[in-house]
């Protein structure tokens, strides 16, 4: 499995880290329920996954990267800051 | 038919010409009691004990491919209780109890083996936490012994014990851990159940589950609908799948954990031992094969098949421990969906849809708890309420806080 970073191009998916999930959006913590749903809850789905790589061997950026994880195929990386920006 | 040495000399005499298959291929009737979905080892145990233990015989196992297809005939065969947290022990210890009494109770033979699991370590503050371990599996009823260096050295003269950077410094032992042979597990629950009268049904996935009124009653499926009073789910890998079917998200992600063996080799591993210093453990399968994994890859995935990063890892960790294995040849290597849950302990309990009932979480270690998952699940689909020994598995302990995290890792399914 190869990344496609934005800085570093193509590399080997063993120079990132994986942090799971990135559609999730982290609520204000005086709302328990939305807070145990955002730690805990996920929608763990087949086909595409938007998720959260951190390129740790590489540039250092975290990656917002749309992947098929029934084929592993990776289809998208962009930088999740410019992301957040957005 | 009950298998015997009297059972044996009578086919011999006969030419084996009597055997019969060994459980029914039976077809889905429209109404069950309970209906089971997931023909795994855990599945078929929960309807074995239903109908064993409880007298409740009126059951399907629902099985989308054939009994066996998934985790209980893909993983490496480990059977132990070494856990830190009670929560956990109290389960384990269970299932280890019920392993050595299995082969004679279901009259099937499934190799259980009790050739220890060692947990190597080589600093002290490892050594300190596997002393903590072994006083908490002790306090919990379980066996563990603390071996030092030469302890472990008159068990496995071979190791790599002077490697620079990781010495072994001793071990922790558990004796009464060990191997079975996975598939026949599913065989043997499958022919005990279908013996007593309980449906186990092949290519039959369930694709939906109908509710009425906050109440599951049925379930839809690729050979119709099925309906039910109780549906109890233990589908492993695909939890968050199936639970989406009653539009549940689960605490749970789907992760892919491999396994190697290699060519068949003369005996040279009487057990089972894990390397402290990274991600390899081993044993040797009764055709001689070593049996070998580490850890799972790491990122969400369904596809039944791992990457070459963890295969090259696996393989460092093996010849770091061992350097002989190097001269082996790997014969063969494969994936399975393990059930990764936030907290990296399983679920068993009821959900908030009456009737509805969950078995997952099993993350890479579930084939051990197969007999005590399936005991303490067919309680709590019989009698409505949590089987002592599994009575903190619940599923709101993530809301309440009341989390089993063994390692004290948080809510990140890849790291535990
Ligand atoms: C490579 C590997 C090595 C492992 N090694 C060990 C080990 O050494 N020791 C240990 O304790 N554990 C180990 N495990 C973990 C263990 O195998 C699992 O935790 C355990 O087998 C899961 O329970 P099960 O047997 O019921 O799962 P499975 O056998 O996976 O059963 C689930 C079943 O549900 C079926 N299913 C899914 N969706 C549907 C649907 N919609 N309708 C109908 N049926 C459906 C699947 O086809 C499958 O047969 C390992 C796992 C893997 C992958
Ligand atoms: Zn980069």
């Amino acid at each position: 499995m190869r990344i496609p970073c934005p800085y570093c191009g193509s590399r080997d998916s063993s120079e990132f880290s994986y942090s799971g999930d990135a559609t999730l959006t982290r609520p204000t913590p005086d709302n328990a329920d939305a807070m145990f749903d955002y730690v805990y809850l996920r929608d763990n789905p087949v086909g595409l996954h938007r998720e959260y790589w951190y390129h740790a061997a590489g540039c250092h950026a975290w990656l917002k990267v749309t992947r098929n994880v029934s084929t592993h195929e990776v289809i998208e990386a962009v930088l999740a800051h410019d992301e957040a920006a957005s | 038919m009950r298998y015997s040495l009297t059972s044996l000399l009578r086919q011999t005499l006969t030419g084996h010409k009597g055997w019969t298959p060994q459980w029914r291929d039976a077809a889905p009737k429209a109404e069950y009691d309970i209906v089971i979905v997931g023909g795994g080892g855990h599945g078929l145990a929960t309807a074995y004990y239903l109908a064993k233990e409880y007298g409740l015989t009126n059951i399907a196992v629902l099985e989308k491919s054939w009994i066996g297809s998934g985790n209980i005939g893909r993983n490496t065969t480990i059977i132990r209780s070494n856990y830190l947290l009670s929560e956990n022990i109290s389960l384990y210890e269970l299932s280890l109890k019920l392993w050595e009494g299995l082969e004679q109770d279901f009259n099937y033979n499934a190799m259980v083996s009790q050739r220890g699991v060692l947990n190597l370590y080589h600093s002290d503050g490892q050594r300190d936490a596997y002393a903590r371990r072994s006083n908490m599996m002790r306090l919990n009823g379980a066996d563990s012994e603390l071996l030092d260096k030469e302890g472990v050295r008159k068990l496995y003269p071979f190791l790599n014990f002077d490697a620079a950077r990781f010495p072994i410094q001793g071990g922790l032992l558990q004796k009464r851990g060990g191997t079975v042979r996975h598939d026949a597990v599913a065989w043997g629950y499958a022919r005990g159940a279908s013996d007593r009268g309980v449906d186990v049904i092949q290519n039959c996935e369930v694709t939906g589950i109908d509710i009425v009124d906050g109440r599951a009653v049925g379930v839809q499926t690729s050979r119709g609908a099925i309906r039910a009073k109780k549906i109890g789910i233990a589908v492993a890998g695909s939890s968050s799948r199936v639970a989406a079917m009653a539009g549940m998200r689960l605490p749970i992600e789907s992760h892919v954990l491999q396994a190697f063996v290699s060519e068949g080799l003369k005996p040279i591993i009487p057990g089972v031992i894990t390397f402290g210093a990274g991600h390899f453990y081993i044993s040797q399968s009764d055709k001689g094969g070593l049996v070998f994994g580490g850890d799972i890859d790491g990122y969400n995935s369904y596809a039944q098949r791992g990457n070459l990063p963890v295969v090259e890892d696996v393989c460092e960790g093996g010849m770091a421990l061992m350097p002989a294995i190097g001269r082996a040849r790997m014969l063969r290597n494969w994936g399975g969906l393990v059930d990764m849950s936030m907290d990296g302990s399983p679920i068993i309990d009821r959900t908030h849809i009456d009737g509805l009932y969950l078995n997952a979480g099993w993350c890479y270690g579930g084939f051990k708890a197969t007999p005590g998952s399936g005991f303490v699940f067919a309680h709590l689909l019989a009698r409505d309420e949590p089987h002592p020994a599994a009575n903190r598995l619940l599923l709101d302990r993530f809301r309440s806080g009341h989390i089993v995290d063994e390692k004290g890792q948080g809510a990140q399914p890849n790291l535990h």
